[in-house]
This record gives C-alpha cells, sequence and structure tokens, in this order.
C-alpha cells in the first residue's frame, strides 16, 4: 500500500516538474521582415552560445531553442530577476515557397539571424509596364 | 533533454523565486510587498537579473547585440546605474512583419546591497549578457568562530 502510494507521488510530481517547464520558457523577441529574395528572422538569445543553439526547420516550420549560459558562482541567492529561467523557445509556420533546405543562420552577441530564401520561381520580379 | 542552468544550481535559486512570487500572487491578488522606489514595470529594455553571495553581487542585463564600449556604467556608493543606446538599422528595401525588439536609449538603476565596495567593479560583456561583479566589503562578511 506505502509503495502504490509512493509511485502515485512521483508520479504526478514528474508531471507537475514538466507543466511548469512548459510554462516557464522565455520568449526570444524577434524582427521578421522580407525582401525580394528572402525572409529573415532575427531574435534576441542573449546568453545562449552557439553550442547550446538549436534551429530546426523543415517543410512546415522553424523552430529556434536555446539555453543560456550563465557565469554564476554557486551559493548564489537571487536578489532580483526579471529573468526567472533560462530557456528560449519559439516557433514558426513557414509556406512552401520558402526553401528549407537552404536556411542560413548566424549567432553574435546574443542575436540570432535566420535567412530563409524564397524559391527562385517565387522571388519578386518587377514587372514592367510598356506605355504604347 | 536539456539541463537548466540556474536550476541546475543546488539554491535552484530563480525557480524557488518565482514560485514563491506566484503563490503570494494567488494568495492576495498582486504582489505583497512594497515594490522598490526604482523599480520598473514588467518587460522593460534590459532585463536583468541580480544575485548574490558573501562576496560579491552579480548583475546580469540580458542584452543582445549591445555595442559594450558605448555603454554608461557608474556606481555611486550602492546605487549601480547602467545606460546605452540600441540601434537598429531597418532594412529599408524589406517589409517588415514584426518589430519587436527594441530600438533607442535605454537605462536602469540598480539599488545593491549597502556592503558593496564601489571601488571594485568588474564589468564583461559575452553572448549578449552584460555580467557586472561588485566585491562586498570584508568586515561585512560572515565570520566563522571557532570555540576554544
Amino acid at each position: 500500500m506505502k509503495t502504490n502510494q509512493d509511485v502515485a507521488t512521483s508520479e504526478s510530481a514528474a508531471v507537475e516538474k514538466k507543466t511548469r517547464e512548459r510554462e516557464t520558457v522565455l520568449v526570444p523577441a524577434v524582427d521578421i521582415f522580407e525582401d525580394a529574395h528572402q525572409i529573415t528572422v532575427q531574435a534576441e538569445m542573449p546568453g545562449v552560445s552557439k553550442d547550446k543553439l538549436n534551429v530546426q526547420a523543415d517543410r512546415n516550420g522553424l523552430l529556434i531553442e536555446g539555453d543560456m549560459e550563465i557565469d554564476m558562482s554557486t551559493g548564489m541567492a537571487a536578489l532580483y530577476a526579471d529573468l526567472q529561467t533560462t530557456r528560449y523557445r519559439r516557433c514558426f509556420v513557414l509556406s512552401g515557397e520558402l526553401e528549407t533546405e537552404r536556411i542560413e543562420a548566424s549567432l553574435k552577441d546574443g542575436l540570432l539571424t535566420v535567412r530563409i530564401p524564397k524559391r527562385v520561381e517565387f522571388r519578386t520580379r518587377k514587372i514592367k509596364v510598356n506605355v504604347p | 533533454m536539456f539541463e537548466n542552468y540556474f536550476g541546475g544550481l543546488d539554491t535552484d535559486l530563480f525557480e524557488q523565486f518565482r514560485r514563491l512570487e506566484s503563490e503570494m500572487g494567488q494568495l492576495f491578488g498582486h504582489s505583497p510587498w512594497p515594490a522598490g522606489i526604482r523599480a520598473v514595470q514588467r518587460g522593460t529594455f534590459p532585463p536583468i537579473n541580480v544575485g548574490a553571495t558573501a562576496e560579491r553581487v552579480d548583475v546580469y542585463l540580458f542584452a543582445a547585440g549591445l555595442d559594450a564600449k558605448k555603454l554608461d556604467l557608474s556606481i555611486q556608493q550602492n546605487l549601480l546605474s547602467v545606460s546605452g543606446s540600441r540601434r537598429i538599422e531597418a532594412n529599408e528595401n524589406a517589409e517588415y512583419y514584426r518589430r519587436e525588439r527594441y530600438d533607442g536609449d535605454f537605462r536602469r538603476v540598480i539599488t545593491l546591497p549597502d556592503d558593496v565596495d564601489p571601488e571594485r567593479v568588474d564589468a564583461k560583456y559575452r553572448d549578449g549578457v552584460l555580467q557586472i561583479t561588485i566585491q562586498r566589503r570584508e568586515a561585512t562578511r560572515p565570520r566563522q568562530i571557532t570555540v576554544s
């Protein structure tokens, strides 16, 4: 009987932990703009180094994910905290005219830049209007 | 799959702080503690965290893509102020869908514990995080007393 109770408690604890993790994701602020050739996403992820960054794209979506690595001494107590977690995550839905195989990403000073090229046939062409 | 780095520490410090704050919020409808006179509303750029040990106080400013040389840091007694500006040059030939990144001047003033030593301050900027370390005065550190 005792054992059963213990199992139940640990299960609910695990679920609770998972829910809490989901709640405490930081949503990076982004700028998104489009020009004739590509769509550019710039996301702010201060504290994330190249090895802790995960950018994934497939036909349907773009996932940006990263973990902050902060130089902290052990036994540090928080006096004040605007940010209360270290995980960033944000997703976007992509559309078919984007060439997801040729996405490029770069990271500098915590600023992630993702460039998603448009397929050649979808690039904007200037149409010249002939005036007779 | 991922480790939470703040949470990886024994104290699990920011998580505890957040939980305590939300529990208090549920009880009272808002934080029962009086807000600091220099406290700003949530979402102010840049977000900061402040952590302390017996030896030092660390202030973290989360600001990606800054020119660290142009930052203006000053400390007067236990009052630390950081100001600067971040200009985001707009792409003229592009059409914008989202513009969430902060563009402009910023200033934040942080009240530190009274025993910090304003003469011993270090600052470094890495991966978009400005970390300012202020040492605390020796005299106020807890001292081990041996019973003879």
